[in-house]
């Protein structure tokens, strides 16, 4: 018993001697934070990658002398993210924020070698010690579209161009044909693949293919602004992806459902800061920033922008909430039941259509 | 006036100087980019060339990178000797891959040694079979190669994605287009402890000298040489023309398709999108740089993977764009594919003459 | 289908092909010389990104397409004077040019990423474009799309019916015998290079200026690799290059429209039918030995030694 009292104090104190040695440490050497980002694309994607890097100027913004950031941009999603993360870790970072799914292994091989570094992975589902996940829920972002492209419509016919069919983008058009149908049951939605996260041409071709159907409002899940000018050109509307995509489209400009990384990545890097990170599974939307919708179309009635704010109010505290029972697959059968909200886990590995979208996933 | 006169034959020592030469141009071009952009020039071209590889985990990662380029590069050297101009490296690369991820998704459960073998096999047929298309397609319908492996590198690529977005995905993995991670015994082992290094290296090492002794000690090289340089002649001898179109391009298939399988067994551990960043295209630049040598393609390849490498440290460490690092490798290759023409041709300085003789000598200006 | 929607088609086909088409006749030349310059993707997106920020800082679309042109030359020369004064591997050079151009213009185009300009308009001519059907594919297009029918026209002659046209066949057949009848083989190639890069700049420059007015790296999205292959389902005629841009516009409009209509189909497998029909074009074309030989220029992607 005494003896492991001993030891125990004998730990206690040496802990405490650490802990202050540690933090005159800090309090003298200052030395900045080292935050590192991965990036998947060019950052002149304008799109995805851009955007994480707006987060990552963003944090430099905020903390100034405080941090210093690195990016490593265009990182191939095979062997060699492991090495760009694993390089990253060895200089020094004590932050790496990997965004894309498919730093996911990667991300967390180099998590287990340094158990110091604080990991964060975007949009993926494995977890560690020292490595986190964040998302952010497009889909209330897409609720919304959804809501006002109803409301916009004269045809009744509004596009929505897709990349790869993974749960996210099922997710988002689920949520757009959630609102179609409680706003305007008569909409019909248009889907069309293009393969591809970023291709201009193919992205205009697509959204050029709707418009000569008769869709009249676009959406996209895509990162190109290429559609919104090609909505621009022809008279109609269109709500751009991940950016403020107001600039190519005056006109058809109807909102933009922007991802917002700042917030979350200046909390995070205060929380590493602080000492008091933890890895989690971050989900945040409209309520903590991460999804904004910066400006809607002059044109659009009043009274829909009014409604259009009041269900992003509602979405922000949490009344609103576009996976709320009862909600059927396309073969009718009702998935989750009346007055029950599917939770978020579920939503994360969505790979069915609810009833109402006229065409079916693609094999 | 500067004139370049062709050699009665080939230098050996310009064959080793003009990368020597090449590698000094570009220092010197980088050096001035580097200093206009504000950069210090000495401190770039450091990150770039060698911190990559200043320790063991360094090293250890530039042999992960080399194996694929190296697989490829050295099968291609055997099917351009051969003057067939099989640019379906990448795609063979992925038919491999995929063939390899079918078999050790099959096993994931399965022990025994036994297992590697056989998934490590079924990537090398992946790429043979890739290959084989292209030699029956060149053999029986007379197609230009270059056309038809460009546009399988195409139809592989979209097969693989079909496969991971489909049939292979991991039925756990929330849709994700990935497949299960590989069971522990179709994993290639690693050689160093810590490091990503893997048996990937050693097997390509041992395609290196396999071709050597092919190429220089074997008849059926010979044969293949002869055929590439003068196919008539070859035709004359008896060559068996048809043998050995087929014999090189599913030979350099199989390496490709080695390199596939080694990708998903070794640093990657499972079958995803994106196998190959270009694996299979920059190692027809290695093959021309390695002059389809086998060392030559062995020090071309460790250095094309150093300065993919060096284009991530530079990210790092200097804050540089990777656009900058595209520049400097584009210029680096430009260089040495320029300087190898000193190994055929002199350079002579001569008074301008009203007018050669020969037509068509080439002249540079400057 | 109504005929509005046929009319949209037919509009949208000929807008497709167009960049297609501009480039793969620039590669057609070149590969007629027997230069085979995989280098393309580097050189539109290097025209795409000068043509795009010339226009941006000038207000000119018209000196914006120039020096789109001419920054595809310069690049094209970087190949001719490699692979021609130094007798580099054509491949190897080529697809170096292709990373080269990759980074130069991404490098180049850092600080214009996301600015919008006033891309070039489709004319519009009172009664005519709005005819039924075919007004809007022959009257109401933008004017590098009229560009590139006269530019078919003058290839088209050039080919078949002038004598450097001639001489540019002799050249690709055989350079030595070329030579030997006194034909300047050195500038015949130089020229069919600088031509395919001429295009290939005009081509990018379309994409970046008309297509979808906007620059972001590497926004050429491989339709440098679909030119090429296109040389090749044509045969090597230019008419057939033609038919062919067309016929992939319409195939890529297509996939899109019966999606939009409702049909499920693979994206992965639709997306491989164009090189699957180029091979089979190719094992048709090729298979009999004797047919063969009029096609392909004999000498392509080999190297012209001077020989004394």
């Amino acid at each position: 018993m005494k003896r492991r009292q001993f030891s125990k104090l004998v730990t206690g104190l040496t802990a405490g001697v650490c802990m202050a040695a540690l933090s005159t440490l800090s309090v003298q050497a200052a030395e900045p934070l080292k935050v590192g980002f991965v990036y998947v694309g060019p950052i002149g994607d304008h799109g995805w990658s851009y955007q994480h890097d707006q987060g990552r100027l963003s944090v430099e913004a905020e903390f100034g002398d405080k941090v210093k950031t690195t990016y490593v941009e265009n990182v191939a999603e095979g062997a060699d993210a492991q090495r760009v993360i694993y390089n990253l870790a060895k200089t020094g970072h004590d932050l790496i924020f990997t965004t894309s799914f498919g730093f996911m292994n990667p991300t967390l091989k180099v998590a287990k070698q340094f158990p110091k570094v604080a990991f964060e992975h975007a949009t993926g589902y494995k977890m560690a010690k020292n490595m986190g996940t964040y998302i952010s829920t497009t889909f209330e972002g897409r609720y919304v579209a959804g809501y006002v492209a109803s409301q916009v419509t004269k045809s009744n016919k509004i596009g929505y161009i897709a990349s790869f069919p993974i749960p996210e983008v099922i997710r988002d058009i689920n949520a757009t044909q959630l609102a179609l149908s409680k706003y305007n049951p008569e909409a019909e939605l248009k889907i069309i693949w293009v393969n591809s996260w970023f291709d201009p041409g193919k992205e205009a071709d697509a959204a050029n293919a709707m418009m000569d159907q008769g869709v009249d409002v676009i959406l996209q899940h895509t990162d190109s602004p290429a559609a919104m000018q090609a909505a621009e050109r022809r008279g109609v509307y269109a709500v751009g992806q991940a950016s403020d995509m107001s600039s190519f489209g005056p006109n058809a400009h109807l909102m933009s459902v922007v991802d917002e990384w700042g917030p979350h990545y200046i909390n995070t890097v205060n929380s590493v800061m602080a000492g008091t990170w933890k890895p989690k599974a971050s989900v945040e939307g409209m309520k903590e920033g991460a999804i904004v919708i910066p400006s809607f179309n002059e044109s659009i009635p009043a009274n829909v922008v009014a409604k259009a704010k009041e269900l992003i109010a509602g979405l922000k505290d949490g009344s609103v909430y576009p996976f709320t029972g009862p909600i059927k697959n396309k073969a009718g059968e009702v998935i989750v039941p009346e007055g029950t909200r599917l939770a978020y886990d579920e939503l994360e590995k969505m790979s069915w259509y609810v009833e109402g979208i006229p065409s079916d996933i693609p094999k | 006036m500067i004139k370049l006169e062709p050699r009665g034959e080939r230098s050996t020592t310009m064959a080793y100087l003009s990368p020597l030469l090449a590698a000094f141009l570009t220092m010197l071009t980088g050096a001035i980019l580097f200093t206009v952009l504000g950069i210090d020039p000495v401190d770039a071209l450091i990150t770039i060339l060698y911190v990559p590889i200043s320790d063991t985990h360094g090293i250890a990662e530039l042999c992960v990178k080399t194996a694929p380029i190296l697989l490829c590069a050295i099968g291609l050297s055997v099917v351009f000797k051969a003057k067939i101009w099989n640019i379906g490296a990448e795609g063979q690369l992925l038919m491999g891959g995929l063939f390899g991820s079918f078999i050790a998704l099959q096993l994931i459960e399965a022990e025994g040694f036994w297992v590697l073998p056989l998934v490590l096999i079924a990537g090398v047929i992946g790429g043979m079979f890739w290959a084989g298309i292209a030699a029956i397609l060149k053999v029986r319908f007379n197609t230009n190669e270059i056309l038809t492996t460009i546009m399988m590198n195409y139809i592989a690529l979209n097969i693989l994605l079909w496969a991971v977005h489909g049939p292979l995905k991991d039925p756990e993995g929330y849709n994700f287009p990935e497949s299960a991670l590989f069971g522990d015994a179709s994993l290639l082992p690693i050689l160093i402890e810590g490091t990503r290094v893997n048996f990937g290296i050693a097997l390509a090492l041992l395609a290196v000298v396999a071709v050597w002794v092919l190429m220089s000690r074997s008849f059926y090289g010979f044969q293949i040489k002869v055929m590439g340089m003068d196919a008539g002649a070859a035709r004359l001898s008896g060559f068996k023309e048809k043998r050995l179109t087929y014999f090189a391009l599913l030979l350099s298939g199989g390496l490709a398709g080695l390199a596939g399988v080694g990708e998903v067994t070794g640093p990657i551990g499972q079958l995803i999108p994106q196998i190959s960043p270009g694996y299979g295209y920059a190692a027809i630049i290695v093959a021309f740089l390695g002059r389809l040598h086998p060392v030559g393609i062995l020090f071309a390849s460790l250095l094309m993977a150093l300065l993919y490498m060096g284009g991530e440290m530079a990210q790092i460490s200097l804050g540089l764009p990777l656009a900058l690092t595209g520049l400097f490798q584009g210029m680096l290759l430009f260089y040495l594919l320029a300087c190898d023409v000193l190994i055929a041709f002199r350079i002579r300085l001569k008074p301008k003459k009203a007018k050669t003789l020969q037509p068509l000598a080439t002249e540079t200006q400057g | 289908m109504d005929i509005d929607l046929i009319t949209n088609i037919l509009y949208a086909m000929i807008r497709t092909g167009t960049p297609l088409l501009i480039v793969a006749m620039g590669e057609l030349i070149c590969e007629k010389s027997g230069v085979l310059n995989l280098g393309q993707e580097g050189m539109m997106l290097m025209g795409a990104v000068v043509g795009f920020i010339v226009t941006l800082l000038s207000g000119s679309l018209l000196l914006g397409f120039l020096l789109a042109m001419v920054a595809g030359v310069l690049m094209s020369l970087i190949f001719g004077l490699i692979t021609m004064e130094l007798s580099a591997n054509q491949v190897a050079t080529g697809l170096a040019l292709t990373i080269f151009g990759t980074g130069l213009s991404a490098f180049v185009g850092s600080d214009f990423v996301g600015k919008p300009i006033a891309g070039l308009d489709p004319i519009h001519i009172p009664v005519l474009t709005d005819l039924p059907i075919i007004g809007r594919m022959l009257f109401g297009q933008d004017l590098v799309v009229y560009l590139s029918f006269l530019l078919f026209a003058a290839v088209y002659w050039f080919i078949n019916y002038s004598r450097p046209g001639l001489v540019l066949k002799a050249v690709g057949e055989n350079p030595h015998a070329a030579n030997a009848i006194g034909l300047p083989v050195m500038r015949t190639r130089y020229l069919a290079i600088i031509f395919g890069g001429a295009m290939a700049g005009l081509a990018g420059g379309y994409l970046s200026l008309a297509y979808t007015p906007l620059w972001a790296e590497n926004m050429t999205a491989g339709r440098g690799w679909i030119a090429l292959a296109l040389v090749v389902f044509a045969s090597w005629k230019v008419e057939r290059v033609l038919l062919g841009a067309w016929l992939f516009g319409l195939a890529s409009i297509l996939h899109l429209v019966f999606q939009g209509l409702g049909f499920s189909v693979s994206p992965n497998l639709l997306a491989m039918l164009p090189y699957l029909a180029t091979i089979v074009v190719l094992v048709i074309l090729s298979s009999n030995q004797s047919r063969s030989r009029l096609v392909a220029p004999m000498s392509l992607g080999n190297p012209f030694y001077a020989k004394s």
